[in-house]
């Protein structure tokens, strides 16, 4: 190795004099205000980030949703009720129903015992039967269930004087699906007898022309005869307990849940900032009566009071209930806020640069609106974020127990109360509105956990 | 301390005050008409009606009269059940309230002080990561949620063991005290394993532990007599109003577990306008609830000295 030979990766013009400059000294990198770099802080938080993308997207659920899903949240589809998402639609178009005397039509002339005279649809299922020898009566029943040996008939739908041979038509509430016709002999006395039979019968889902029409099922132009098959309307995430379409009602509810979890506590913690931040500022006696009023409202059991202000408010006839609740809340959950507030003005209202702002002779609201509230913005911002998912469990809570937005208006809550009743059979119902309101309650903590790590280290936790 | 108890207790009884005031205004202004119920009544009828309520004296001496009656112990009787007392309404519904109430309370304080403490010692390890989602979980999802899906999954538990192991619904032995206290202790569980956890990160870097470690200390004397004494402080805190929260959730978890309990009752009566029925519960539950606040905070100042001389 020469002694002119440089390590590897260096050259000669490493060990040159640099180039003079002028601001060597001066600060090389523009200078960042508070906020930009909370901003450049929360964007290395991947979670927080992502929970703000989660909250762009309820927001736009709720607001653009509407506009482009353009269905009615309270109209009601009656052939689809309570269908979860993605079920089967097809329905084939038949003849409007006419009066039936009894005859089996072609293709179900022979047979015994109890059989059907066509095939079974959702317009009308009809049943002949044999006479059953020494019966005094027979009875018609109706089952979603197989009868097993402990005889559960299910519904009577009909009741006949003889045991002759008879006929009748079904046209009760009939779904697609299977149902379980049961004719039981019965005795003397009218109580059953074990002499039975069953039938199974597919019940298929029909429609007729007028209502493929009515409804504009197909283009105009389409030409459809019976027998052929059409599709009902649409509804991706299923319908409800009445038939109304879930995406809509959930968009809906969003627009209602959203408003009083954002609204609500924007006005309160506003509420409270002008409340703490006048008591701070002014302190002495008026600091003291002021707070000590506070400490009575939040000593008010809040739930409590909530339901009771929801009563004292009332929900007119034809009004939605959310007004009320908004009330109530802003009533309730001030005054946190305010002695958050009150606390940090105590805290600044001593610093050096307040008292420099004075000297310079500016006046006592330039001092608060300038100087003391933008400082404790950051803190006032995470209450107000952790203060949204709050708002929005109370909503849930107070339309989950009854006293909270009126029916038809949707809200997440009262849909989750909806959907309880039908858990067990259509646990959509419940899930998609319970999903919802946990989504947004997640993402707007986690957004507050980021924002409280960003914007004030000594708030920051060990987490 | 027994100045710091007795000024705790008047504070305590101002505030019980000012709920019943702020109570018989709020009825007072309710819209509507509480005696009739939508129906036309004689004025005959109605005179006495009001007799029999005192709703025809002056509203300065009606308060008066209430207060009195709340002194005394007296909240009337009920509007839509005949001669039923409001005493008796509470008499018969709260112990069932209670005992669920502090099941749920024992169920979060023990799981949220251990899960804490857990994470903690695991912190950013595998069991930290699983236990803190779970939290998360907890906090975000809606206790009426977790009340039906507990329902659900105990009805599918249920029939898959062909025995009913727990029952899904309604009052009476232990198991069926066991599903609804969990549900409603657990928001108040994850949130309290939240703090214990950042209370015990907190206390672990402290000097006070480094020189028992230092000493030469077993970890699970530190961990016991040290660490775990010290991270609770906090926790006890929080009780008071986690009591609350666990009391008032309790209204949900008993209309959906189908439980006898006096927050069933409160949110029938308000469904059904019985005023003194709402009066009365309300009253009983905000005494009811700054009485805990105040022991709780009297426990807090009797375990750590610092806070009564303050």
């Amino acid at each position: 190795m020469s002694p002119t030979e440089l390590p590897q990766g260096l050259s000669a013009a490493d060990f040159l004099p640099l180039e003079r400059r002028d601001h060597a000294q001066g600060i090389s990198r523009p200078s960042r205000s508070y906020w930009q770099d909370a901003w450049a802080r929360l964007r290395r938080n991947r979670r927080a980030l992502a929970s703000l993308w989660i909250i762009v997207g309820l927001l736009a659920f709720a607001l653009v949703g509407p506009a482009l899903w353009r269905v009615d949240p309270a109209r009601q589809d009656i052939d689809q009720i309570s269908q979860g998402p993605l079920a089967d639609r097809s329905a084939t178009v038949v003849a409007p129903y006419a009066a039936w005397n009894g005859q089996a039509a072609a293709g179900y002339e022979n047979g015994s015992g109890l059989r059907l005279a066509q095939a079974g649809n959702s317009q009308a299922v009809r049943l002949i039967w044999d006479a059953v020898p020494e019966a005094s009566a027979l009875r018609l029943y109706r089952n979603i269930f197989p009868v097993e040996a402990d005889m559960a008939f299910g519904l009577p739908i009909a009741e006949f004087a003889s045991g002759a041979a008879g006929f009748y038509e079904d046209r009760l509430d009939l779904r697609p699906g299977t149902y379980h016709y049961s004719l039981v002999a019965l005795n003397a006395d009218r109580s059953l007898s074990t002499r039975y039979e069953v039938l199974e019968v597919e019940v298929a889902r029909v429609i007729t022309l007028d209502e493929v029409r009515a409804r504009a099922l197909v283009p105009e132009t389409t030409v459809l005869a019976e027998g052929d098959a059409v599709n009902l309307a649409l509804h991706p995430l299923g319908t409800d307990y009445l038939g109304r379409d879930m995406l809509a009602r959930l968009m809906a509810g969003a627009r209602v849940s959203l408003f009083i979890g954002i609204v609500a506590p924007v006005l309160y913690v506003l509420l409270g900032v002008l409340y703490g931040s006048t008591a701070g500022f002014l302190g002495g006696r008026v600091d003291q009566w002021m707070m000590r009023f506070a400490d009575f409202v939040v000593a008010l059991p809040f739930l409590l009071f909530m339901i009771l202000f929801q009563v004292v408010f009332g929900i007119g006839p034809g009004e939605s209930g959310i007004a009320p609740m908004l009330a109530a809340l802003v009533l309730l959950a001030w005054p946190a806020t305010a002695r958050l507030v009150r606390g940090q003005i105590l805290q600044i209202r001593h610093q050096a640069y307040i008292s420099a702002s004075r000297l310079l002779g500016a006046p006592d609201w330039y001092l608060v609106l300038r100087h003391m509230i933008p400082n404790t913005l950051g803190v006032i911002l995470v209450t107000l974020t952790f203060a949204v998912p709050s708002a929005i469990f109370t909503e849930a809570f107070l339309s989950f127990i009854g006293m909270g937005v009126a029916p038809p208006t949707a809200s997440w809550g009262s849909m989750s109360n909806e959907g309880l009743a039908t858990m067990l059979t259509h646990p959509h119902e419940l899930i998609f509105p319970a999903l919802f309101i946990s989504i947004t309650v997640l993402a707007f903590n986690l957004l507050g956990d980021g924002l409280r790590d960003a914007l004030d280290a000594r708030m920051r936790s060990l987490e | 301390m027994w100045q710091y108890t007795l000024k705790r207790i008047l504070q305590g009884i101002i505030t019980v005050w000012f709920i019943a005031t702020a109570t018989f205004l709020a009825m007072h202004n309710v819209p509507g008409d509480p005696l009739s119920g939508g129906r036309a009544i004689s004025p005959e009828i109605r005179a006495n009606l009001e007799a029999r309520y005192g709703l025809d004296k002056p509203l300065g001496e009606q308060y008066l009269q209430y207060l009195g009656n709340l002194l005394r112990g007296d909240f009337g009787i009920s509007f839509t059940q005949q001669n039923r007392q409001v005493n008796d309404i509470i008499r018969e519904h709260f112990p069932v309230s209670a005992t669920l109430g502090i099941l749920a309370v024992l169920f979060a304080a023990l799981g949220g002080v251990l899960w804490g403490a857990l994470t903690a010692l695991y912190r950013n390890r595998l069991p930290d990561t699983v236990i803190m989602f779970l939290v998360i979980l907890g906090i975000s999802v809606p206790s009426f949620v977790f009340a039906a899906l507990g329902q659900l999954a105990l009805v599918n538990v249920n029939a898959l063991l062909g025995v009913s192991l727990l029952p899904v619904a309604g009052w009476g032995g232990v198991g069926h005290m066991i599903l609804p206290a969990q549900v409603l202790g657990m928001g108040t569980m994850a949130y309290l394993t939240r703090l214990m956890r950042s209370s015990m990160l907190e206390i672990m870097h402290s000097d006070y532990i480094r020189t028992a470690r230092a000493k030469g200390l077993p970890p699970a004397r530190i961990f016991t007599r040290h660490q775990l004494r010290n991270a609770i402080l906090p926790v006890i805190t929080v009780l008071g109003p986690a009591i609350a929260a666990i009391t008032t959730g309790g209204f949900v978890v008993e209309l959906v577990f189908a439980i006898p309990g006096l927050g069933r009752y409160f949110v029938q009566a308000v469904q059904q306008l019985d005023y003194t029925v709402i009066m009365g519960t309300t009253v009983f539950y905000g005494a009811f609830l700054v009485g805990m606040v105040i022991v709780v905070d009297l426990l807090y100042g009797w375990i750590d000295p610092r806070v009564r001389l303050q």
